[in-house]
């Protein structure tokens, strides 16, 4: 039994650094095409493009958020903002209303249906050939949107535009540590764009061709991932998604380990009964490294985090079983009798090494994406946050989003 | 749509993997045998005290109790049974840590002979247990043995707890085995002052057993040399 733990335990492993390394050859053979605009750029043509702010009991973020569309730099007269309450309690719709003076503005009032039925209302009012969504806790760079309008222009066959989403600053550890994991997202998916297997387009201001929906229909529920589930049809379908990593856009996040919970729960769950729904892409060449790369990554990355964590609690029970036993028969020690700085007891297993490995180049990750959102290279202290409490927290919605699923129960949206 | 697949990347991919494999395999290799090599260099540093030990002793007629090196080596067989132990479990119970293991348990008869002998002569305070477990099975009374001998070894320091795997192939151990008449069924074992123990005995009888064994020798008088 304790061998087929271990073979086990030993496959997860070769797939995991299989997954990094796979990153990481991406990254060497394509890090040239990386480019970072750090000033204002033209575009030949600008097209108009209607942003859709979908409100659920937003009143505290709302406004800055249209600000920061109002800031946008691209000609006021190509930028429709529509702004959707969707059936919020709080004072949401006083706040939109505020902007009702502004011609390019629309506001729409609804009953709650979900963020993917605001963004579908949005649709049906539409008469620009670019759409957009953008979540009302994020905020654009002023440069986003024409940084993201330049990728279609360059590529007619581009039919999705995902931008680079980060975290600013905070003094929140839980909020610095989601801005390394943050900041390492974006090297991920600007990897997965090279591979042409992008699995999100980010509520937070994904650009699309209006066509993508006349094409393949309008947002669904999505078990509440919505922007997973349109990538997944997009890929299903052969639509290009490319991502613009000099598009920043900033977006508020738990700053609580329980709102964590509950987003990453959201997530996760979304993600496995997506990937549930589009089963018969998994592995079929034609949907390229999607269906190669994409989704068994995912699949991967969660069965190592559960097994680990399964693991790491089996050892730890088996520790304190061990402590209740020794303070039965010999009662309290308070020497501390097996620490010893001797190097001789340092664990050499070869899987250690493997493990450090996989260490290096999430670190990697994590300070390239920060070159290239931040602009900085080397280490932050954010890291230093990242890894105890998704550590210590990941596991714990990776294993409910797999017994929910398996219940069939459903997360909330918050 | 670019959705080709460059089948080349996940081959050439795969064989870094595997590169990287072999590599973390190579390097748990020679850690592994640097461990080894040092628990061997331990090894070879106790017999040779044995032996400085022995020869010291037979020179005893010549010398007085007071030059007998006590214990020089008994902190050093303890860390050595440790490092053993922690062996066994992570690198494996291959020749090599039971060849040690046998070595070992040849250095502690000889130790618990030697310094018997000079505990009768020079009349020096100590007591013994020679403690009989086996890893061939799950034995958790076996566990349980142990954590107490390692209590009362930090609470008597003149005792010297000498521990056998019973599934340590090494003719030394069977002989033992049969005078003491130990079987595998009755494990763990233990013997002290010649009375054997089986099962499991907690702390407190343990102690007692010690204590007594400590007041017989202060009962004998030293050995004339």
């Amino acid at each position: 039994m304790t061998s087929l733990f271990n073979i086990i335990f030993y496959i997860l492993i070769f797939l995991s650094v299989y997954v990094q390394v796979f990153f990481f050859v991406t990254f060497l053979e394509n890090r040239k095409k990386i480019v970072i605009r750090n000033g204002k750029i033209k575009l030949g043509f600008y097209p108009s493009v209607t942003i859709a702010v979908p409100c659920w009991n937003e009143e505290k973020t709302v406004e800055k958020t249209v600000q920061s569309l109002l800031n946008l730099n691209y000609p006021k007269d190509k930028i429709k903002i529509f702004l959707l309450d969707d059936g919020s309690t709080d004072g949401t719709w006083d706040v939109i209303n505020r902007f009702t003076e502004y011609s390019n503005i629309k506001i729409f009032k609804k009953e709650n249906g979900g963020k993917y039925t605001a963004l579908n209302l949005a649709l049906e009012n539409i008469e620009t050939d670019f759409f957009g969504g953008l979540d009302a806790d994020s905020f654009a760079d002023p440069e986003a949107l024409v940084r993201i309008m330049s990728y279609f222009e360059k590529d007619p066959e581009t039919m999705a535009v995902a931008p680079s989403v980060i975290v600013s600053a905070s003094k929140n550890i839980i909020k610095n540590a989601q801005r390394a994991e943050y900041n390492m997202g974006v090297y991920f998916k600007k990897m997965l764009c090279f591979l042409g297997a992008i699995n999100v387009t980010p509520g937070p201001m994904t650009i699309f061709r209006k066509k993508v929906f006349d094409d393949l229909g309008g947002y669904r529920h999505g078990h509440n991932t919505e922007d997973m589930e349109i990538a997944y049809r997009m890929q299903k379908n052969n639509y290009k998604i490319e991502h613009c990593n000099d598009a920043y856009i900033y977006t508020n996040t738990p700053g609580t380990i329980r709102k964590l919970y509950r987003q990453r729960l959201r997530w996760i769950y979304g993600f496995i009964n997506n990937t549930i729904d589009y089963k018969n892409v998994l592995f079929k060449k034609r949907y390229g490294n999607f269906a190669m790369f994409t989704l068994p990554m995912g699949v991967v990355s969660i069965l190592a985090v559960g097994y680990l964590f399964v693991r790491i609690v089996y050892n730890l029970g088996h520790f304190l079983y061990f402590k209740i036993i020794q303070l039965k028969i010999i009662g309290f020690d308070f020497s501390i009798k097996n620490f010893s700085p001797d190097p001789f007891f340092i664990d050499t297993q070869f899987f250690i090494f493997l493990i450090i490995s996989i260490y290096l180049l999430v670190i990697f990750a994590i300070v390239f994406g920060r070159r290239m959102t931040e602009g900085k290279s080397g280490l932050s202290l954010d890291i230093l946050y990242f890894f105890p409490v998704f550590g210590l927290t990941a596991p714990f919605w990776i294993l409910k989003a797999i017994f929910n699923t398996f219940l069939h129960r459903k997360p909330d949206w918050r | 749509m670019n959705n080709s697949i460059d089948w080349k990347k996940y081959l050439i991919v795969f064989l870094i993997t595997l590169g990287l494999f072999f590599t973390a395999i190579y390097l748990s290799n020679y850690f592994g045998d640097k461990k080894i090599n040092q628990l061997e260099s331990i090894q070879d540093k106790i017999a040779i005290d044995i032996l400085s030990s022995e020869t010291q002793f037979s020179l005893l007629s010549e010398l007085s109790c007071k030059n007998i090196s006590d214990s020089v080596f008994s902190s050093e067989l303890e860390e050595l049974g440790n490092k053993l132990e922690w062996s066994q479990e992570n690198l494996g119970a291959t020749e090599e840590v039971s060849y040690l293991k046998k070595y070992y348990a040849l250095l502690q008869i000889k130790d618990y002979l030697l310094t018997k002998k000079i505990s009768a002569r020079c009349g020096t305070k100590s007591a013994f247990i020679l403690y009989f477990y086996t890893t061939a099975e799950n034995c958790s009374l076996c566990e349980q043995e142990s954590l107490v001998l390692s209590a009362l070894r930090t609470e008597y320091p003149e005792l010297r707890v000498y521990s056998f795997d019973y599934s340590t192939d090494l003719s030394a151990i069977t002989s033992m085995l049969q005078i003491y008449k130990i079987k595998d069924t009755v494990l763990p074992a233990l013997v002290i002052d010649d009375n054997v123990l089986t099962g499991f005995h907690p702390i407190d009888e343990l102690k007692k057993r010690v204590q007594e064994s400590f007041k017989l020798q202060e009962k004998k008088p030293a050995l004339p040399i």
